[in-house]
Order: structure tokens, then sequence, then C-alpha cells
């Protein structure tokens, strides 16, 4: 055997002082997922820039044209900024899918980066906390640049459209703290299948989303009332169309909130009881 | 450090004591199962771990080991009895434990797609640890390990044992005072054990407190000061490798191997003879303190085995008559 150095002796010096708080244990996480995020953000940001300029050509160009030439939609909005809003908000639900699922799976059952982080001072409620806000910082990039090319496109027609930007990032959250609260329970990839097919893809297609949900038969209006991307697709619509009232607006936040707020606890219980076996 | 099953005394030499860091007393862990008992994976065990010492725990698959170094890393949270670290409660004090202790686990949890120093800078950061010394301790851990000349390599194409000394080495990163490994050399080839081994001992050398679960009787034998044989959630025994052998082994094993058909036979005409006699599948053992004399006297009996080994006992003879050799998937 080769005569190595050993590691130097162990003494008190060696550890920091002081206990970290919640905050600075959470952003330890974010950390690694910052890292862990630097090998594979350019594929992603491909796809995130290829994706809405060719939601909005194909929807605006060439649907829109169609329905606009059409009976058209109630107010005389055009189909374009009619569905942009409607797109940037299930653009963040789907984010929130897909950053909720395999990766939670993948980080509690396969890459073992949930169980090597608890071996260390970081606890399940550090592990959600960091987890989230990295994937929730993706989603902000995304719908960042959806937002971007609507702006481009002139579906934005009052200033305080940009707030739709953040109304879509809290509708993000609000998906993703439920979804990650559900995944890290399970055991296996099935269910993951089902809560796409049966879930997400109904929301997209029933929330408002492509077509005025008042289309929709009238008992299928309160379960459109309570999907909450129907809250971030009229509350992203409001805002760039400048028709958004307050009253109104504050419901749709505070819905969405609930959800994320909520989801946040549920995760934190899952979380410990996933990882504290 | 003194280590006992819960009716046992302690047997530690008063040399080997010092300052307790991990004390437990009836330490158990139940897990609910929907519509059936409890299933029970520790069933009240008493140890004591003292600085400095390499203390193993030995079992069966399923006799409690794993759940127990869970509960020691503040990973599980116990279910009966008391569990101090430190002097600290799990419970309540799990990461200021866990920023002192390295983990070792039984899988492999590293970022395979990242470097090699990466997967030691990002455990670091969980630490809290400074950029500058992070990047110190990667290069004199990663030196520690043989794993320097890998530094920028990806993790995902290392042999089994490199990926072994590089969770080694990630679990130091924080300069922990108790290094807790489970099952460190499962799976690895002869060589790579041996490589594990001596930087084990190396670290035993400096004094890193050393808490380990294996299969390895050798291991076992080679690197710990003092360990407890569980099973079925309990302590079995408890003492240093060489203590465990002459309380349940004689110190000598006779191994006899007659033709098939002719074996019970034997064994029964060699009745007496030795301390203990066990008849396996394929061979006779005889536990005698004296092998040679053993064999001289089987031959005074008339019966010539097709071979004939005297070894000495070991911690796989202890082991064996402990579990039993019932196998347990």
């Amino acid at each position: 055997m080769s005569t190595m150095e050993t590691p130097a002796p162990i003494g008190s010096a060696a550890h920091p002082a002081g206990r970290p708080g919640a905050a600075r244990l959470g952003y330890r996480q974010f950390r690694y997922w910052i890292t862990f995020t630097r090998r594979t953000w350019r594929s992603g940001l491909l796809s995130a820039i290829c994706g809405p300029a060719l939601y909005l050509t194909a929807m605006g160009v060439g649907l829109g044209t169609l329905v606009d030439h059409g009976n058209g939609l109630p107010g005389g909005v055009r189909y374009l900024d009619f569905v942009a809003p409607g797109v940037l908000a299930a653009t963040a639900m789907q984010n929130a899918f897909g950053l909720g699922t395999y990766p939670v799976l993948g980080s509690v059952k396969w890459f073992g980066n949930y169980r090597a982080a608890i071996n260390t001072p970081q606890r399940p409620q550090d592990v959600v906390a960091g987890h989230a806000a990295l994937s929730l910082l993706w989603c902000a990039g995304v719908t960042g640049i959806f937002f971007a090319f609507m702006s481009g496109f002139g579906t934005v027609h009052a200033g305080v459209g940009l707030l739709a930007w953040p109304a879509s990032v809290l509708t993000a959250a609000a998906f993703l703290m439920p979804i990650m609260a559900y995944v890290v329970t399970l055991e296996d990839e099935q269910k993951l299948n089902t809560l796409f097919r049966f879930v997400m893809t109904p929301l997209f297609l029933f929330s408002g989303t492509f077509f005025p949900w008042r289309q929709l038969p009238g008992w299928a209006h309160p379960i459109a009332y309570a999907t909450p991307l129907w809250h971030g697709v009229e509350l992203c619509r409001s805002l760039t169309l400048g028709t958004a009232a307050w009253a109104g607006s504050l419901v749709h936040v505070a819905y969405l909130l609930a959800f994320a707020v909520g989801g946040y606890l549920a995760a934190r219980i899952t979380y410990r009881r996933r990882l504290y076996r | 450090m003194r280590v006992s099953g819960r009716n046992q005394p302690s047997t530690a030499p008063a040399s080997a004591r010092g300052e307790i860091l991990i004390e437990a007393r009836g330490l158990s862990k139940h897990f609910a199962k929907k519509g059936a008992e409890p299933f029970t994976a520790v069933a009240g065990i008493d140890f004591e771990v003292r600085r400095g010492e390499v203390f193993g725990f030995l079992g069966p698959n399923g006799a409690g080991k794993s759940t127990t170094m869970r509960m020691i890393g503040c990973v599980s949270p116990s279910t009966g009895g008391s569990l101090r670290v430190f002097g600290m409660d799990p419970a309540a004090d799990g990461p200021a434990i866990r920023a002192r202790l390295g983990v070792v686990p039984q899988e492999d949890t590293l970022d395979t797609e990242m470097q090699v120093r990466d997967n030691l800078h990002v455990y670091g950061r969980y630490f809290g640890l400074p950029r500058a010394v992070i990047r110190e301790r990667t290069e004199r851990l990663l030196e520690f390990v043989q794993l320097a000349d890998r530094a920028r390599d990806k993790v995902e194409p290392l042999s089994g044992g490199m990926k072994r000394r590089l969770t080694i080495a990630r679990s130091l990163i924080n300069e922990p005072e108790i290094l807790i490994l489970d099952e460190p050399t499962t799976g690895l080839d002869p060589q790579a054990r041996h490589v594990v081994w001596d930087r084990l001992y190396r670290l035993k050398q400096r004094g890193t407190t050393l808490i380990l679960t294996t299969h390895y009787m050798d291991e076992a034998e080679q690197l710990c000061d003092r360990l407890v044989v569980m099973d079925k959630g309990r302590i079995a025994a408890e003492g240093a490798p060489h203590e465990l052998i002459a309380r349940y082994c004689t110190r000598e094993v006779l191994e006899l191997r007659f033709p098939l058909d002719e074996q019970d036979q034997s064994a029964q005409k060699a009745a007496g003879i030795a301390q203990k006699v066990e008849v396996l599948p394929d061979r006779v053992l005889m536990y005698a303190d004296d092998g040679d004399g053993a064999l001289q006297a089987v031959r005074a009996r008339g019966l010539e085995p097709l071979t004939a080994l005297v070894r000495r006992s070991t911690l796989e003879d202890v082991f064996l008559t402990l579990t039993g050799r019932t196998l347990v998937d």
C-alpha cells in the first residue's frame, strides 16, 4: 500500500460553530440542485424557447386566423390574445408536473440524492424547500421566456400584464407542491402515468386554456372553478388583456396560494415520513 | 468501550474506556404494518460506544443491524428505549448530531453523472463548509482514497471499489468524529476490499470512531475492537473477537470428510472425542482445543477420513453457532 496522508486530525475547530437556520439549510439544498442543473439546463432552455415560439405561431397564425374569421370570441378578443395567457398558465402547470414527478421519485428511489442529503444536517423540510425552490426558479425561467414571446407577438395589452409572469409562477407552485407531497410517497412510476393522463391532460384541456370555459356544459362549471389551472388561466388572461379586477384577482391569488402553501405543508409531512423511516 | 447484551456484564478492558459517544438502553424499533402485527426490527438492545473504538454489528439479514445504524445516524426515529449520540437526543438534535457524523450507506448514493470532485463539493456544502475548505479537503481525501487522478472524471464509469472509496471520501468531508459504515465492502472483489480495509485501518489508527456492519467475519476480526452479534433484533453476544471465540468456541476445529453414505455413522463413532460435533451435508466439524489430538483419537477408533483439516476457530464459527445455519433472505 502506498503511503498516503491520512485526513487531518479531528478537532472541535473542524466544525462550524452555531446551528444554521431553516433558510440557510434550504439554501444549501437549493445550491445542490443548481449544481445538478448545470448539466441539463441547455437542453431544457432549448425546449423552453422552441415550445412557445411554435405554440404561438401555430395557435395565433394558424388556428387563430380561422377563429378570428369565424364568429370570433366574446368581446372581439383576438384568439391569439385569448389563448396565449392560457397557454402561459398551462405551461407553468406542465412544468410543475414534469419537475414534481420523475425528479422527485428518482431522488427518493433511484439516485439516492435525498438519502445522501439527510445523512448531513439537512432535514426533510430543507430537502423539500431547496428542491421546490429550484423547480420554481426553473418554471420562472420557462414562463419568463414564454412571456417574452407573448410580448413579442403583441398579446400583452396592459402594463399590469407584466404581473401575468409571477402569476404563472404562482400557478406552477400551486401544482408543484401538492405533486411533490404525493410523489414522494410512491414506490414506482406506474402512478405517475395515471397522474399525467388523468389529471394533467384533462386540466390542460378543460380549464379554459384553449376555449372560453363558458362553452363547457353547466354541470362542468363548478369543476372548472375548483381547478387551480382555471384560476391561473383566468388570472393571467385578465392581467394581459387589462380586464383584471381587484376582487377577482385576489380570489385567484388566494386560491392558488392555498394550494401552494397547503401542498408545501403536506410535503413537509410526507417527506419526513419517507426519509425518516 | 463497553458493550453489553441486555443481561450480560461488561468485559471491556479498562484501558479501552474513553468518553462515551453513543449510549443505547432498551433501544427498539417497530414498524407498523397495515392489518398486521407491527414488525419488530430491533427488540430492546443496550450498548455503548466510546471514542476511538471500532465497533461492529454482525448478524444475518434481517437481524436489525442496518435499522440500528439508521437510528444512530438520526434518520430513523426509535420507537422505544433511549438513545444518546454525543450526549444528545436524535429526535431533538438530529441535524446537530449528523453534523458530526460521517455515513457510508449500504448502497452508494453518489451523483453518478457529476464529476468525482463535485460529489465532495456538493456534500461539503450541505455541512456549510467554506469553498476553500472543501477544495483543500477534497484534494486531501481523494489522495487518501487513491482517486486523485480521477478527480475530474464522471462517477458513472468508475468500478465498484472506486465508488465505494469515493463514498468513504465523501463521508469524511466534514471530518466526522464517528464514521458509520453499513456493509462497506459488500460486493467488492478481494483486492478492492483490501484497499478499503487499509483505508479504514488508517482511520482507526488516527482515532476515528468507526461503527460498521458486515457479513464478512474476517473483516470484523481485522477491524473491530469489539462487536455485537445480533439475531432477530436482539443482541445474542458481545465482546472482542478473540473473547467471543474463547467464549463460544473451542480453540481449534477439526474438519473431516467421509464418503457421504458413511458420514452419520462415522460421526456417531467419533462421539465424545470433541467438545461438540456438528454434521454438515458435506463434512463433519469437531470442535476441540487440540485438533491434532482429536484427529489421532478419530483414527484410533478405526475411522479413516478422506480428508482431515485442523484449523483455528474463527468468528465465523461463533457467528454460525449463535445465529444458526438456516439461510435468511
